[in-house]
């Protein structure tokens, strides 16, 4: 039972970090801080531009495959595997 | 060979492709009817679910609107992926270990009550309902273009093709369908798109084209010449707190659609559930990165093209006078001069939310009428593509249209079949009994789709807001609540779902009162800035907050019911938890 709660925890508290990761690059980036990032330039489109239409779809797809291989590693940690 | 030649050749290849894998992948027992007989390895099912998840709108009209849109269509770049994350971390892994067959069994199973089965039932058949018949148009749509068919001759072999897969495989034969029709839409998607990106740019990827080059700062400097802001400007046809409220309703919305949870009920375990998430979005991120470099690819091409040439100039131009025929390209000379003017505004005046060409828009200086549509429809005439790459559009439109309407087709009737008549009505049902009811209400479900394709109601194209709105506001927050907290109970949950729905659909109501009622003028325009779209995030967080306070309130849930919450938070024992 002692295990299964530690399971929990470890669980929650990777998607909590990965869900910030999220908000970061489509709310905050993308949106939030759009204009000022702006300014910036990646190659030739601003880069608030950039996350908003491209950059965060991509770090969307490396979340959730880390998220996987990430609890293939717990899942075995703790031995809840199948 | 003629254009259409090749098209009747490559869409007549592929149904009779889509109807073999159906027939081959037919089924006998419910497991496979509803599930896929849980059998589907990961990838398999990321690339079905791709396709189950792009529509002939997203095919056919994203481009064009992000085209028209510029940054602001970044609400539904982001809306439309980010929501895979969510159901990747949040609720896919543990409703596959969870088992069973369709999203009401777990709201109804987890909340011990027929009451929120039946309430989630009605919103997954309401959901469905209206986003079927937007496929079966875009079927009809597609034929009527294309193969000059006529819109009604469309839907029915569209039907017809879907009612034989759908009825004899079930989930098993749409499952596999639908990765055949995946292929064939993204590479129907990429080739124009490698194509124009190659022209304009010398850089056939679209991404890094779109990226890299500077085509994006001449678009944006053109824009401006023109009187227009730049095309790369946030915030020009909605503000921010709209933008952020659409992008997060998406994605939740996403999360919460019924048609897209039950294909993750199909692998085989709860790791594949994970990894399937992720296979899915990449194969969606295919497109929807592809699509905003098309969109800016071709608004550049278009706009350089045709403003300042003389009308007799552009008339000559082949694709051009193909696409004047169908009027998604029209031209008015206001001023009289001869030439081509492109401006901010509309060509013609608006009459029933579609132009109206006796009558040019006074107000406006612009005299290029351009359906969103043609962005995508026209890029391969553009690119100077062969023609059986133009006949492939045609089948990549059609491959999206099916797949979508088949999966939706499923969720609807496993509701019904399923959920109602088998888990509330007929408990005592048999097999074979169960099987002949899941085939009987989706062939009638066919045929109901089939019926508002010719026959669309007027408010069809306005209430695609309600679909993601409701699910945003309704199933999501009870199944993650289900999930994620323990001491949720049945009172909480359904006086959350009821608070969520009833305001989502009354905000809804109001606001697009014109379109759906026939009213003059919405009842209110938006609220606090967030309009029809977004206002599903409202409805959300009043369901987080009524379930919260209601289920803090009343009894906690039986003991047996939080041993399920805790069996599911594990992934062992996903396969034997499929067999009851």
């Amino acid at each position: 039972m002692e295990k299964a709660t530690e399971y929990w925890k470890a669980n929650t508290s990777l998607i909590r970090n990965l869900l910030l990761i999220w908000a970061l690059v489509s709310y905050v980036f993308g949106i939030l801080l759009v204009e000022p990032l702006n300014g910036i330039r990646l190659g030739g489109v601003p880069l608030g531009f950039w996350f908003a239409q491209q950059g965060s779809i991509y770090v969307f797809v490396v979340l959730i495959f880390y998220y996987a291989w990430r609890m293939d590693q717990l899942d075995r940690h703790y031995g809840v595997h199948e | 060979m003629s254009v259409e030649t090749w098209t009747y050749l490559i869409v007549g290849i592929t149904f009779a492709a889509y109807i073999y894998i159906g027939y081959a992948s037919r089924v006998r027992e419910t497991a496979g009817f509803y599930v896929a007989g849980r059998g589907v390895p990961a990838i398999a099912n990321g690339a079905a679910t791709a396709a189950d998840w792009m529509s002939a709108a997203s095919f056919i009209s994203m481009a064009g609107l992000i085209s028209s849109m510029g940054y602001d269509g970044a609400v539904y770049l982001m809306g439309w992926t980010g929501g895979y994350v969510l159901l990747a971390l949040l609720l896919a892994p543990y409703l596959r270990k969870y088992g069973k067959y369709t999203v009401p069994d777990f709201i109804g199973d987890r909340y011990y009550s027929h009451t929120a089965r039946a309430v989630a039932a009605i919103a997954t058949i309401f959901i469905s309902l209206t986003y079927v018949a937007g496929q079966m148009r875009g079927v009809g749509i597609v034929f009527s273009r294309f193969l000059q068919v006529d819109i009604a001759t469309g839907v029915i072999i569209g039907v017809a093709v879907v009612a034989f897969f759908a009825v004899l495989g079930g989930m098993k034969g749409i499952t596999w369908t639908q990765v055949a029709q995946y292929s064939v839409l993204i590479i129907a998607y990429l080739i124009p798109a490698i194509a124009i990106a190659n022209v304009l740019t010398g850089n056939p990827i679209p991404q890094l084209a779109f990226t890299f080059s500077d085509l994006v700062s001449r678009l944006n400097q053109i824009q401006v010449d023109l009187g227009f802001t730049e095309y790369t400007k946030p915030f020009q046809g909605k503000p921010m707190i709209d933008i952020l409220a659409i992008t997060l309703a998406l994605m939740v919305g996403t999360a919460g659609l019924p048609h897209v949870i039950i294909r993750f009920y199909t692998v085989p375990d709860v790791r594949s559930a994970r990894y399937s998430a992720g296979w899915a979005l990449l194969f969606i991120a295919l497109l929807y990165t592809t699509a905003p470099a098309l969109a800016a690819f071709a608004r550049y091409n278009l706009i350089s093209t045709l403003n300042g040439k003389t009308l007799e100039e552009v008339r000559q131009i082949e694709w051009v006078a193909k696409w004047e025929k169908t009027k998604l390209l029209a031209f008015v000379d206001k001023d009289g001069d001869g030439k081509v003017t492109i401006a901010p505004g509309r060509a013609f005046t608006l009459k029933g939310g579609r132009p109206d060409f006796n009558t040019p828009d006074e107000k406006s200086k612009n005299e290029v009428h351009l359906d969103n549509d043609i962005i995508v429809l026209s890029t391969p005439e553009v690119a100077r593509l062969a023609p059986f790459v133009i006949a492939l559009v045609a089948a990549g439109g059609l491959a999206a249209a099916l797949s979508t309407a088949a999966g939706l087709l499923l969720a609807m009737s496993s509701a019904i079949s399923h959920d109602i008549y088998y888990r509330i009505f007929r408990p005592n049902a048999t097999e074979a009994q169960r099987l002949l009811a899941g085939r009987i209400v989706i062939l009638l479900a066919v045929i109901l789709a089939g019926y508002f394709g010719v026959n669309p109601p007027g408010f069809v194209a306005q209430v695609v807001a309600f679909a993601f709105g409701l699910a945003a506001a309704s199933l999501f927050p009870a199944i993650l609540l289900g999930i994620f907290d323990k001491r949720m109970n049945r009172e909480g949950a359904i006086a959350g779902i009821l608070v969520g729905l009833i305001f989502t659909a009354v905000m809804i109501g109001m606001m697009r009162a014109p379109q759906i009622f026939g009213a003059p003028a919405p009842v209110i325009p938006n609220l606090f800035g967030i309009s029809a779209e977004g206002v599903g995030v409202i409805g959300m967080i009043l369901n987080f907050i009524v379930a919260y306070v209601v289920s803090r309130a009343t009894p906690p849930p039986p003991e047996h019911i939080q041993h399920l919450v805790e069996e599911i938070r594990v992934p062992r024992g996903a396969g034997q938890a499929a067999e009851h």
